[in-house]
């Protein structure tokens, strides 16, 4: 298969420059694909302009979903398919439902949410993952741009990414 | 850092005076109301519930709290009127509520202390002046227990100390040592007596050194303040554990004392916690829409509102794995409680309305992260908490003191707001008197730079 996913990666030694490389490189008109960084930097998700998650608005409705068949099953099997009296409570008594209800809330909506934030951030089990630069896991920081998603040629981003403050500008290629 | 001061203007003590005099009249009005007029009415509706409830009136009137009344003669227990027994319920359950006030704002700074958070630097000034109402509330409780005395702790009474043929309680001799030990069963409950003083004296103590340990700090700054303040905090922790457990059976529980339950010392924290959360949050809220805690950003609001939703929650939990196994294994000494509740008109509104102020509101309404990051919404939330866990206090304690003569008015509405305008006071003038947050505090740059 030939080469078909084209970026140019940006190695940054400390995360100061790193942050304020991010401003520099967008104020440019470049579109950053990914910052990848051993640890977690302070202010990045702001810097490159990250809007919020979405994925509470999933766990809630993945939660209600889990309401909502916890109690349509009791009452469906407690009510009307096999109506049981139990300690002498109504078929409909709503407190001994809420400990199921509550559960499968959380269940669903914990296995929903991971199950939502695995495809949202394409994690698939037959992926096979990227990998960049093997020293991102170490001591690098890794600014990746995507050239099929900027209008400017190689070298002109090559150039902007040097300026900001980049020890190392390389190319990477993935076959996918 | 620049010191910062709250400082209490002539304007909000005039204010919190103008709130604390309607609440004085208030209370009289509800009060000659209910010596004079609102009897007969009260009478009408008693009988009304009666008619319209027969069941389960039928059933309270078999339950064994009120059979066992009846055995040692209704006159001596009853004691005073109507209007006054209610004026004494109250008095007790803002003793209560106002207590817990002022003790989970100790209990607040010791968790921060303990924890060694940083995120909460910049507030504990709040808790800390909240806790300053604790020697009133110890003062209060102590002189208003003698007060209430037969009126609101049923067994007090000496009758029913008598041999269970001469219409003494067998289940209220079984606890008779919890109150009365080491003096004769019936005559001074010293050891009930003495553990009001204990407990006061034990929080009044550690609450001292701790604010020894903060003042301190502004002056010298030495970090040894801070080691030494957390090593009282964790002592104190220990010490709260129990005592706030045993001071809900004491001060709470034992208004009903037939029944029992063993989740009641956790209920009443979860409710004074969550309380108490939501009362610093709203006057640090206030104080930074007036100007001050600039150093108090969205992310230490989101922070306390956690605290809130994630407790609101949790005193849910208590409330419903409390009410589920009552409900569940259907005995009559258990299960009283909540007939009582449940099954007179005056109670059952309060029922159902605890659970929506204290559950489902803050629950849907701090869920989402911007509503914990914006002080409009915590402004709607957390006094409708504080009003929730008020009617949290009457439904422990009113339906067991006044039974089918309770109701809900003027006097109600009116001595709340009295304590409450004597807690503010208490805790504003008191904020006033030291900086506004602790400049020295060791973790002051972590909250500064916190960020979530």
């Amino acid at each position: 298969m030939e080469s078909n996913k084209h970026f140019v990666l940006g190695v940054y030694e400390d995360e100061d420059v790193l942050l304020d490389a991010v401003g520099k490189v967008r104020e440019s008109g470049v579109k950053i694909h990914e910052v990848y960084s051993p640890f977690p930097v302070h202010g990045l998700d702001g810097a490159l302009g990250y809007k919020m998650t979405r994925l509470p608005k999933a766990a809630f409705m993945f939660g209600l979903l889990g309401t909502t068949l916890a109690l349509t099953m009791q009452i469906g099997m407690l009510g009307f398919d096999w109506p049981m009296i139990i300690g002498g409570k109504d078929f409909f008594s709503i407190p001994p439902f809420i400990p199921v209800t509550f559960e499968l809330t959380v269940l669903l909506s914990a296995l929903g949410m991971v199950g939502t934030f695995m495809i949202v951030s394409d994690l698939k089990p037959y992926k096979k993952p990227r990998i960049y630069d093997i020293r991102i896991t170490d001591d690098k920081h890794v600014m990746a741009i995507d050239l099929a998603k900027n209008k400017m040629s190689k070298d002109e981003i090559k150039k902007i990414i040097q300026g900001s403050g980049a020890s190392e500008v390389n190319d990477k290629d993935f076959e996918e | 850092m620049t010191e910062e001061r709250f400082s209490f203007t002539a304007s909000a003590k005039k204010t919190l005076m103008i709130v604390g005099v309607i609440g004085i009249v208030l209370l009289v009005v509800g009060t000659i109301s209910s010596m004079s007029g609102g009897h007969a009415e009260e009478g009408e509706h008693a009988i009304n519930t009666i008619t319209s409830q027969t069941d389960l009136t039928a059933s309270l009137e078999e339950g064994p709290e009120h059979a066992a009344e009846e055995a040692h003669g209704g006159g001596e227990h009853h004691g005073s009127a109507p209007w006054l027994k209610r004026l004494f319920t109250n008095l007790w359950i803002n003793n209560i509520y106002f207590t817990g006030l002022g003790i989970i704002g100790l209990f607040f700074v010791a968790i921060q202390y303990a924890t060694q958070a940083g995120w909460s630097a910049g507030m504990k000034r709040i808790p800390l002046a909240m806790a300053h109402w604790l020697p009133i509330a110890g003062g209060l409780m102590l002189i208003s227990w003698f007060v209430v005395n037969h009126d609101v702790f049923h067994w007090t009474s000496a009758g029913l100390y008598a041999p269970v043929a001469e219409g003494g309680d067998e289940i209220i001799q079984g606890k008779a040592a919890m109150w009365y030990w080491p003096l004769e069963i019936g005559s001074f409950p010293l050891f009930y007596v003495l553990r009001i003083v204990v407990f006061f004296g034990l929080w009044i103590m550690f609450f001292m050194w701790i604010k020894k340990e903060m003042l301190a700090e502004d002056l010298d700054g030495d970090v040894k303040h801070w080691y030494t303040a957390r090593k009282y905090s964790a002592i104190f922790l220990v010490i709260f554990a129990v005592t706030s457990s045993i001071a809900a059976w004491d001060w709470v529980m034992s208004i009903d004392p037939h029944w029992f339950s063993t989740m009641f010392g956790w209920y009443v924290f979860a409710s004074w916690w969550v309380n108490g959360l939501a009362v610093i949050t709203l006057i640090v809220v206030v104080l930074k829409q007036n100007g001050y805690l600039s150093i108090i950003n969205s992310n230490h609001l989101h922070d306390i509102g956690k605290f809130v939703f994630g407790f609101s929650i949790f005193w849910t939990y208590i409330w419903f794995s409390q009410f589920l196994l009552i409900y569940y294994a259907n005995i009559p000494e258990e299960t009283v409680y909540f007939i009582e509740r449940l099954g007179a008109s005056q109670y059952k509104w309060v029922f159902f309305l605890n659970l929506i102020l204290n559950f489902f509101l803050p629950f849907l309404l701090l869920m989402t992260r911007d509503a914990k990051r914006h002080m409009s919404m915590l402004k709607v939330v957390m006094p409708i908490i504080i009003v929730g866990h008020w009617f949290d206090f009457y439904l422990m304690i009113t339906p067991g003191v006044m039974q089918k003569d309770g109701t809900f008015g003027f006097v109600e509405i009116g001595m709340a707001m009295i304590f409450g305008v004597a807690f503010l006071f208490v805790t504003l003038s008191n904020l006033a008197k030291a900086p506004l947050f602790a400049k020295n505090h060791p973790m002051l740059q972590e909250s500064l730079h916190h960020h979530i």
